[in-house]
């Protein structure tokens, strides 16, 4: 029903132009895809596949192009932290401050592997939070590729954004004179030209994929557009609709 | 008594300070504490921000970056919007017995929603961004952005109300009174919006805090009519007249029903967050019998809600000692009221669910010195301005008083005379 309440062919041909309802109609359906594959659940994978799939343009299912997201396969991660001094490195991130991290879960009770590590950063959500508290506009959601951006010389430093964010992804950056986050590595790899952020790069072991979630062609699309292992996303009962994924394997 | 030989601006301001230094030894001190603690926390803030950085100099962090400077800014704007509320009770609403504390209300609202301001001032990293892009950039989703915006009418309609007031002009200050209280409620509600429509954080989330805030408001109002008008009292060496202990009585009242209100309020949210999910549990058990126990029994229960109301109950809604007492102790717990209720919704760390290492303790704040120094400049401008306040407008006394010349003044600049003519009018006795 949603699909077809929009006027496809407007906007695939004046993408720039897109009003105020036609977009969120878009957001809608790029949220239905995700929270849906957020839930991990093979049967709700199937049944919203379903509905989405037959009708649909990869316009139609993801509101950005390029639609940027990350898929974490956490059991590929050795706890090595590379990716954090990649990103340190990459986009100045001072010592008080993070803009990803590598969580560690320890199970002693657990057969075999006792240790677990969970990498985390901005979700770049669909329904920020963090976007809807801000004043002043001083973070949005970037039109084009999604992603929450930070506009510096707006930032008057309330930080409620830091409140609103529900995975802790925000601090405030004194040298910046403004909140701090993970933007993809946008200002100092992607929009350079670059097709990975600096911790992708980084990672030894290949746990962090990057990549456009529109592009059927890509590892992303692939890793979360299958039936065969749970995709899950972190705090989704917030229902921010997180671009962040997580699976095994 | 009374302005000189003229009725000038400069001849009343010339009398006001006459008033003011001829207080007493006891007025002057109070007087020059409150300038002091003003002056102390205004550097203290000035130091904090734009010298060391408040990453350095207050106690908020990355994971608890509201604390006692939202908290106070909350509780001196909730104050605010409580005195107008209860001075329109009576010259908006025509309720006989409050009119008498209708003037000192409204200027005491006009006094607490500067010390709010002056608070989130020194807490901002960037004021003056705010100033340009509020403007430039609105976010129309932000609680933020309303209540800003919000406040800053409300201020406005504040000023405006206090001047005609003055004036005696009956029609005019209940026209801005009741814009006022329409800004004031909605910026009021904003401000719980503010904490309440995170939904990332489940011990605030919900429609409880907006209207949570409307009642304390009004709690918070009656209390600090009261406690200010006792003190008036004291400032201008004078017993309560008949009319105005009548007023304070019945305010006392009112106070008594909204503790009630606040007590049930209480009651259901601990009821309900027992019931909730991990995070509420563990701000439940944080504000029961964790961190916050002494804080939530002791100064939120213990003297803001039981031995209040006992002392309202105790007077008979007649002995205007225990209502003055039972509103000190209102105003006192509920700055800690308003800090629990910031604080302890960020206690629980977001990932606690995960259960990793890095989030397995539930996080601490503590104030420091340099926020501590900053909540007194609030009191200190507080303090200062009504103690000013009350020389100035000289107790707030009827139009035929010798208080009243400031309104006459009003009243002549009103009329905007000719400037030829102007010599004149000021000459007039």
């Amino acid at each position: 029903m949603i699909i077809k309440s929009l006027d496809k062919e407007k906007m695939m041909k004046n993408p720039e132009k897109i009003s105020e309802m036609d977009r969120r109609e878009f957001l809608k359906i790029g949220l239905v895809i995700t929270g849906v594959f957020a839930g991990g659940s093979i049967v709700s994978v199937a049944s919203a596949a379903e509905k989405i799939f037959p009708n649909g343009s990869i316009a139609e299912k993801y509101p950005y192009r390029p639609h940027y997201c990350m898929v974490i396969r956490v059991d590929r991660c050795i706890g090595c932290r590379r990716c954090v001094e990649g990103c340190v490195a990459a986009n100045a991130v001072p010592s008080y401050g993070w803009r990803t991290l590598v969580l560690e879960r320890e199970a002693r009770q657990a057969i075999g592997q006792k240790r677990e590590f969970i990498p985390v950063l901005c979700n770049q959500c669909n329904n920020p939070p963090c976007v809807r508290a801000c004043p002043v506009t001083a973070t949005y959601k970037d039109p084009q590729n999604g992603i929450v951006m930070m506009d510096n010389k707006k930032c008057i430093g309330c930080k409620i954004c830091l409140a609103a964010c529900p995975y802790d992804a925000r601090y405030y950056n004194e040298e910046r004179g403004a909140v701090d986050k993970c933007d993809f590595c946008f200002e100092t790899r992607l929009s350079r030209g670059e097709k990975s952020t600096a911790c992708q790069a980084a990672c030894p072991a290949d746990v962090r994929v990057f990549g456009d979630l529109s592009d059927p062609r890509s590892r992303v699309y692939r890793l979360v557009h299958q039936l065969q292992k749970p995709v899950w996303v972190l705090k989704k009962d917030t229902d921010a609709k997180p671009n962040i994924f997580y699976t095994k394997g | 008594m009374g302005c000189p030989e003229n009725s000038s601006w400069t001849g009343c301001l010339k009398d006001a300070g006459r008033r003011v230094f001829s207080g007493g030894p006891v007025y002057l001190f109070f007087l020059g504490l409150f300038a002091a603690l003003l002056v102390a926390g205004v550097a203290a803030g000035i130091h904090s921000v734009y010298i060391v950085g408040s990453r350095h100099a207050y106690g908020t962090t990355r994971e608890i970056p509201l604390a006692m400077l939202i908290a106070t800014y909350t509780f001196f704007v909730i104050t605010s919007t409580g005195l107008c509320l209860v001075s329109s009770i009576g010259h908006i609403f025509g309720v006989e017995r409050f009119m008498p504390i209708a003037k000192r209300a409204v200027l005491l609202s006009v006094i607490t929603i500067m010390s709010g301001f002056l608070v989130i001032g020194l807490e901002l990293e960037n004021p003056l961004r705010l100033a340009v892009y509020l403007f430039c950039s609105p976010n129309f989703t932000s609680n933020i952005w309303w209540m800003g915006v919000l406040y800053a009418f409300e201020v406005v309609l504040l000023i405006l109300e206090f001047i005609f007031l003055l004036l005696d002009k009956h029609k005019a200050s209940v026209a801005a009174g009741l814009l006022g209280i329409l800004f004031g409620i909605a910026a009021i509600s904003n401000l719980g919006g503010v904490f309440a429509m995170l939904n990332g954080r489940e011990f605030w989330y919900g429609p409880y805090l907006p209207i949570f805030f409307i009642a304390s408001a009004l709690l918070m109002g009656c209390a600090a009519v009261i406690f200010f008008t006792v003190l008036a009292c004291r400032v201008h060496r004078e017993g309560l007249d008949g009319r105005m202990a009548e007023s304070l009585a019945a305010i006392g009242k009112l106070a008594g029903l909204m503790l009630a209100v606040i007590m049930f309020f209480t009651i259901w949210r601990m009821v309900a967050l027992a019931v909730g999910g991990t995070h509420e549990l563990l701000v439940r058990d944080a504000l029961v019998s964790g961190p916050f126990a002494f804080n939530f029994w002791a100064l939120e229960v213990g003297l803001g809600m039981i031995l209040p109301f006992a002392l309202i109950l105790w007077s008979a809604g007649k002995r205007i000692g225990p209502i003055f007492l039972a509103s000190a102790l209102v105003i006192f717990s509920s700055f800690f009221v308003r800090l629990d209720m910031v604080v302890a919704g960020q206690i629980v760390p977001l990932y606690w669910e995960l259960g990793v290492r890095e989030y397995s303790k539930l996080h601490a704040y503590s104030p420091t010195w340099h926020e501590i120094l900053v909540v007194l400049a609030g009191v200190g401008l507080t303090g200062a301005a009504f103690l000013l306040g009350e020389k100035v407008f000289q107790g707030f006394r009827e139009v035929e008083d010798a208080g009243s010349h400031f309104a006459e003044v009003l009243e002549d600049a009103a009329q905007e005379p000719p400037s030829a003519e102007k010599g004149k009018v000021d000459g007039s006795p």
